[in-house]
């Protein structure tokens, strides 16, 4: 065991105040030390893309960074998507096309599509499709996905 | 799955990073830089490194210009960064395609160009780009500053002339002629996944003849290299499929190409012929 930092990690605009050690995974932090458990893992190794989150507006994987190095930066995870009782377009989109079955992906694929459309509103199509090449899911296909991705990014451009 | 302890250190200047890479160095200290292949090795215990020198904070490695006719890349310039053309002329808009390749879209957000090159995986594309174009790495330590030619930079499967106490501080690529013409092409079984053969070829046509052709093939040997024998066959021929099919046979036969279970030296080779002709014929 290496000595543990204090560190705060701000999720979804509220502070955690956590003791870690340097090699805890921001994904296994923000799961185990704050309690937050939307945020899945998967393969712990960057391929499957169930922990993505979004980092100072960066959609990254969670496992594949530490937790110091998220201290001070701010996190979003997908209980923060949404408001009060209203969901996040993107979210209704996935339950209006059917873009989940299990849902072990969808936390995931969330802040994944989120993440990018906040950065690139007017991504191309094919972009889009390569961007949601990131995440693995065994049980929709894919097609729902890119249907309700493809309508929430519409919605998303028409509320700008 | 989980990494095996380590001391984190985050230095600020890059002197500060030197000084402490000199002395952890010794004891299986390594740079995390974006850590989107080292922090994997490490949930596989491939890798326990005792100490890790985090550049994240580094002042001054985030440079991202063009200086003396070279497009300069610090160690904290991310895969992402180039989603954008970093540069006017025919190597930004390389750059911008060979990037799609890499990855995925938020691993490009936290990988570095440099980590790629120090990491030195035979499939990646930016050591393919490196490799091709004939760039250079500088590689600094508290010992002095050194300027290694791509060419002399890889070694091997992830091993290259960088010394255990040095920083890869910064990546330079040539840029290219207003006139040149760049094409480039990988084979995977899944996007995102690591190439199992990809060819980057640049040339010039001057008098309806090809000229300073260059071509790169990766994820077929242990390094990625230019082919000699595939360039010679471009050279003083006009720009087109006779051309290009005789480059991409010289190429297949020149490469002496890994195996490993799933892939056979003959199917690789087969590859390589493939992309060095899909690679050219995408930049007629
Ligand atoms: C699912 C997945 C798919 C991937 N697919 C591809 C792909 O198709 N093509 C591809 O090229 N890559 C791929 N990668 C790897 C990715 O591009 C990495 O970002 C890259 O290989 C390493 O860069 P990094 O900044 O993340 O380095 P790190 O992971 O931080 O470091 C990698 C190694 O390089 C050393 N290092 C890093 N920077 C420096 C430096 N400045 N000086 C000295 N040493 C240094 C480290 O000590 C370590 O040994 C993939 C990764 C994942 C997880
Ligand atoms: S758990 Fe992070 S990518 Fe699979
Ligand atoms: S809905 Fe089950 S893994 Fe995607």
């Amino acid at each position: 065991m290496t000595e543990k930092s204090n560190i705060t990690l701000n999720i979804n605009g509220r502070n955690h105040a956590i003791g870690v050690e340097p090699r805890r995974t921001l994904a296994d932090a923000i799961r185990e030390d704050c309690g937050q458990t939307g945020t899945h893992i998967g393969c712990e190794h960057g391929v499957c893309g169930a922990c993505t989150v979004i980092v100072d507006g960066e959609p990254v994987r969670s496992c594949l960074m530490f937790a110091v190095q998220a201290a001070g930066k701010k996190i979003r995870t997908v209980e923060g998507l949404a408001k009060g009782d209203e969901l996040h377009p993107m979210q209704r989109a996935f339950m209006e096309h059917h873009g989940l079955q299990c849902g072990f992906c969808t936390p995931g694929f969330l802040m994944l599509a989120v993440g990018v459309l906040e950065r690139e509103p007017d991504i191309s199509n094919e972009d889009l499709l390569d961007v949601l090449a990131s995440n693995l899911c065994r049980c929709t296909g894919y097609q729902n996905i890119i249907k309700a991705v493809r309508a929430a990014a519409a919605e998303m451009r028409g509320a700008r | 799955m989980k990494p095996a302890p380590f001391i984190h250190h985050v230095p600020k200047t890059i002197e500060e990073a030197l000084a402490i890479l000199a002395e952890v160095a010794p004891q299986d200290g390594r740079v995390l830089a974006g850590g989107q292949s080292l922090v994997p090795i490490m949930a596989f215990r491939m890798a326990r490194p005792a100490h890790l020198v985090d550049i994240n904070e580094v002042k001054g490695l985030d440079k991202l210009a063009v200086e003396g006719g070279k497009l300069v890349i610090g160690a904290r310039v991310r895969h992402a960064a180039f989603h954008k053309n970093v540069v006017d002329g025919p190597l930004g808009k390389l750059l911008t395609y060979v990037v799609r390749h890499i990855a995925h879209y938020p691993i490009r957000m936290r990988g570095t160009f440099c980590g790629s090159l120090a990491h030195a995986d035979p499939a990646s594309e930016w050591c393919l780009v490196a490799a091709t174009l004939g760039g250079e790495i500088i590689a600094k330590s508290k010992r002095g500053e050194r300027v290694i030619a791509a060419a002399n930079f890889f070694e091997g499967i992830m091993s290259t002339s960088l010394a255990e106490d040095e920083l890869l501080a910064e990546a330079r690529l040539p840029l290219l002629p207003a006139d040149a013409k760049f094409g480039f092409y990988e084979f995977n079984r899944r996007a995102g996944d690591f190439a199992m053969a990809a060819a980057l070829v640049t040339y010039r046509v001057a008098g309806g003849k090809i000229a300073d052709a260059r071509v790169g093939v990766g994820g077929a040997e242990d390094r990625p290299r230019r082919i000699p024998e595939a360039e010679a066959a471009l050279n003083g021929k006009a720009a087109g499929d006779e051309a290009f099919r005789a480059a991409a046979e010289a190429a297949a036969k020149a490469v002496d190409p890994l195996e490993d279970v799933q892939t056979s030296g003959e199917y690789r080779r087969d590859l390589v012929r493939a992309v060095v002709r899909r690679a050219l014929e995408h930049s007629a």
